[in-house]
């Protein structure tokens, strides 16, 4: 685990805000499949009769937009799209271990995304509440899903008081995908409270 | 421990003595090719075939016929032996014309222990012009012997699938065994007497040996379907009867339906590694049974339930990219008419042509996505719907033809089919799980007909299919209740079949005695004992023993004494079809109805009504949750049904027979001679 993390620290890009990478291969051919992760350590347990456990339950959502308008989303009410080119492996309402694995994870087949889809934005709530500077080894990664190497990261723990994060877009550019790293911190509960600060990005 | 495999897939063998059983829908020539690590052939003499039927370790048959047994000594093979494959080949015929293996039915291989416990199976589905094919190999991996499923069909016969593994001189060798197959020696010829009473019986020893399949007399050797008493469709004259589907084309191309080489479709498993030599870019060809599941029956719905998904996806995918095109142009057209300023001028029309440009080009890509999916969806359909068992299969699958009695019932059953406006012809199984989890409504009432939208484009397709469904012009009232009441014979019928003898039985309540000529079929056959008892005092009487039995079923089972139950109460399903509902129910047999409606399903009691909803119409409300726990379909195509993804409206059609065609009936023949042969 600790090996592949650092492995995925090493390649990936550490992206500033606003940078953009091309989806393309070296190889030449544009990405088919990614995804995206989102690992964090659950809440430490204290036992039964003493002070309550407060779970984390962080949210991973991507919201298709064509032409600037919001037309279908996955979260963890809507697992797959509509089309089926975006699938939600599941809620993970408490977290993991914390070692880099992810707990939640969006598989985007970009060859199936319908056409008139032109941009996909990924976003990470907490449900729970708390804020980023709560939760411990809380990260977002976009992964290439044919050869598991990772794009891009960012560290959101330590991402001071927010409560949610505009994470990265993928957008078509010509015949193929690019994304864009955001990186911009919001506030939300579910991705219907971070809408609206998503469209200055579009 | 058998396993079942699909194309691509391996299996460990436990032992080195095996036996390959090979059954085919027709004489054909069985072989062994003994090669490399590489597997490549050294040269003709690593091929075991009729002309040169041993070589070490390996003993196939001298001839052709339609099951073969060839015994396989995996010890006894030289160490550069590494890979071991079986093929076959359609025997030639007299006159020359030789067609492919999708004119026969699929042949299957068995790879088996020397006392014959099966340890894998594999059924050569999707097979098209193809008249040579490795069915199956053995090959060595790190010191062990395994299986795996090929498949692996070569329309240009022998010689290409010889010169495909290295052979210099494959035409010749080729031809050298198609004469061999075409000599075998003739006391292996004789026809098989009791398929032929004209050909005098040959006496001698001989007659006995092995399987006495004819080589040139291919027609003789399908006994399943010839020796039916009556095949609806099968040609005069007793040719052999082309087990092709319909529309199926006579060579497979699905590998052209994606040129991008993109997956198609993300539930496919990825092709099996070193499954297909040869194969071509793009996505795998579609096999039957290509998904997860415990046995054949399993996989196929499991499949036909995932085209299902698939096809609803890929149609919201256009349809969602169609109605963004839409609005966008009208959007685009009302800014280019804001401006007064504009709206005479050559950069109004400009501007409206660029919309209009626009929304073209979106449309035509979005219908070229949808395209894609559905050549993939049509190539899978066309190979699976030929593979599926009777309970999953239309009333025009010859499948039905060699029906029999099953010994367990089926996972699911077959009430219909499915299909989108886009696609008309992608007709999806509609599949139901069994037990019935809730009863069925057939509404024969005009609404069916008025709500669909009186003449949608897709009717016209359904009206030419379902000729027995509708006439020209709107179906009347009475038509309606024609076609209804053929539908609740077609699926009784289809439960019916689906089910051992004993285990499923079907009870009628028609007060007015109104359903008679339409239930004749299950009346002459027995499988309704005698003909529903008239009036008020028969619906009181049905009811009232079904719900007796669901109360001591459920009592029963609520203190696991099932033992406990009167000798008198019949443990089969039963299936009670309400024909003319409301007349003759008073309050209190509504009352039993809706009680079996919520209980029945649990105790083994499944309600089938046939009903107008408007004649209901009296009783108010007070009868909506009945119809609502009910699943409710049409006897004639109607856009009614959603799907539990996106909620599409889909069109259901009923589970009719073709017009004229007598499988129902003969279905319903061959589990009353079942039931005699029980009885007896």
């Amino acid at each position: 685990m600790k090996s592949s993390e650092e492995r995925g620290r090493r390649v990936s890009v550490n992206l500033s805000k606003g940078q953009g990478i091309s989806l393309e291969k070296s190889g030449g051919g544009t990405l088919t499949a990614v995804r995206m992760g989102l690992g964090w350590r659950s809440a430490p347990r204290r036992g039964l009769f003493r002070s309550r456990t407060r779970e984390i339950d962080l949210d991973a959502s991507a919201v298709l937009f064509a032409d600037q308008n919001p037309v279908d989303v996955v979260f963890f009410q809507h697992l797959v799209s509509n089309d089926g080119s975006l699938r939600h492996t599941g809620d993970n309402l408490v977290g993991g271990a914390g070692q880099g694995g992810d707990d939640e994870a969006i598989l985007v087949d970009l060859a199936r995304v319908p056409v008139h889809i032109d941009q996909i934005v990924f976003l990470v709530n907490s449900f729970t509440g708390q804020t980023f500077a709560e939760v411990q080894d809380a990260f977002c990664r976009l992964v290439d899903e044919t050869t598991g190497q990772e794009l891009a990261r960012y560290t959101l723990t330590g991402g001071g008081d927010y409560t949610a994060q505009i994470m990265a877009k993928v957008h078509r550019v010509g015949g193929g995908w690019q994304m864009t790293a955001i990186g911009e911190p919001s506030q939300g509960r579910t991705f219907q409270d971070v809408v609206p600060g998503i469209l200055p990005h579009l | 421990m058998t396993a079942e495999l699909v194309r691509g897939q391996n299996h460990p063998l436990d032992r080195t003595r095996v036996e390959i059983r090979i059954v085919a829908g027709g004489p054909v020539v069985a072989g062994v090719t003994l090669g490399d690590a590489q597997g490549r052939l050294p040269g003709a003499e690593s091929v075991a075939h009729p002309g040169a039927p041993r070589l070490t370790g390996i003993e196939v048959p001298g001839r052709a016929a339609a099951e073969h047994r060839i015994a396989v000594d995996l010890d006894a093979l030289s160490a550069a032996v590494h890979r071991v494959s079986v093929l076959l080949a359609l025997a030639p015929t007299g006159s020359g014309g030789r067609s492919g293996f999708g004119a026969v039915a699929a042949p299957s291989v068995a790879v088996t222990a020397p006392d014959g416990t099966v340890i894998a199976g594999y059924t050569l589905t999707g097979l098209g012009a193809e008249s040579a094919v490795v069915a199956v190999e053995l090959y060595r991996r790190q010191g062990a012997w395994k299986v795996r499923a090929v498949g692996q069909g070569y329309a240009d016969g022998l010689a290409a699938l010889l010169r495909d593994q290295g052979l210099p001189q494959a035409a010749e060798l080729a031809a050298a065994i198609e004469d061999a197959a075409g000599q075998a020696p003739a006391r292996a010829l004789r026809a098989p007497v009791a398929a032929h009473g004209a050909e005098p019986p040959g006496g001698g020893p001989e007659a006995a040996v092995g399987h006495p399949a004819p080589a040139r007399t291919p027609a003789a050797d399908r006994p399943e379907p010839a020796a039916d008493p009556s095949p609806p469709a099968a040609p005069s004259g007793g040719a052999p009867i082309d087990y092709r589907h319909p529309k199926r084309r006579t060579a497979p191309a699905p590998a052209a339906a994606a040129p991008d080489g993109t997956s198609a479709v993300p539930r496919r498993t990825p092709a099996p590694p070193g499954g297909a030599p040869g194969a071509s870019d793009g996505p795998p060809p579609p096999v039957a049974g290509d998904a997860a599941g415990w046995s054949m029956d399993e996989r196929l719905f499991n499949q036909v339930w995932g085209m299902f998904e698939d096809l609803a996806r890929s149609v919201a995918a256009y349809r969602s990219a169609a109605d963004f095109a839409d609005s966008r142009l009208a959007k685009e057209l009302d800014h280019a008419l804001a401006d007064p300023r504009d709206r005479l001028g050559t950069a109004a029309d400009a501007a409206r042509a660029a919309a209009r440009d626009k929304h073209a080009a979106l449309v035509a890509r979005a219908r070229e996505a949808l395209d894609r999916d559905l050549a993939q969806l049509v190539a899978e359909s066309e190979v699976v719907e030929p593979a599926l068992p009777p309970a999953f299969a239309r009333w025009d699958n010859p499948v039905w033809q060699g029906y029999r009695v099953p010994p367990e019932p089926p996972m699911a059953v077959r009430l219909g089919d499915l299909h989108l406006p886009e696609v008309p012809h992608l007709r999806i199984p509609m599949l139901v799980r069994l037990p019935l989890e809730r009863g069925l409504w057939i509404d024969s009432g005009r609404a069916a007909v008025l709500r669909s939208g009186g003449h949608p484009p897709e009717r016209e397709y359904g009206r030419r299919e379902l000729g027995s469904a509708l006439t020209d012009g709107p179906p009347d009232e009475a038509e309606l209740r024609r076609l209804a009441l053929e539908t609740a014979v077609a699926v009784a019928a289809r439960l019916l079949a689906g089910h051992p003898v004993g285990d499923f039985a079907v009870q009628v309540i028609d007060p007015g005695g109104a359903a008679a000529s339409a239930l004749a079929p299950l009346l002459e056959t027995g499988a309704l004992p005698e003909p529903p008892a008239p009036g008020a005092a028969g619906v009181a009487t049905v009811l009232e023993a079904l719900t007796r039995r669901v109360d001591l079923v459920q009592m029963a089972l609520r203190h696991r004494a099932a033992d406990a139950l009167p000798p008198d109460l019949d443990t089969a399903q039963q299936l009670l079809i309400v024909h003319d509902f409301p007349h003759g129910f008073d309050d209190r047999a509504l009352t039993r109805l809706r009680y079996l409606a919520d209980e029945g399903p649990s105790a083994g009691v499944h309600l089938l009504m046939v009903a107008d909803r408007d004649r209901a119409r009296e009783y108010g409300p007070l009868l909506d949750p009945l119809w609502r726990a009910l699943l409710r379909i049409t006897p004639v195509p109607a856009a009614h049904l959603g799907d539990p993804w996106v909620g599409h409206a889909w069109t259901y059609e009923p589970p009719l027979a073709p017009k004229g065609s007598q499988v129902v009936r003969q279905v319903l023949d061959r589990l009353a001679e079942a039931r005699r042969a029980d009885g007896c």
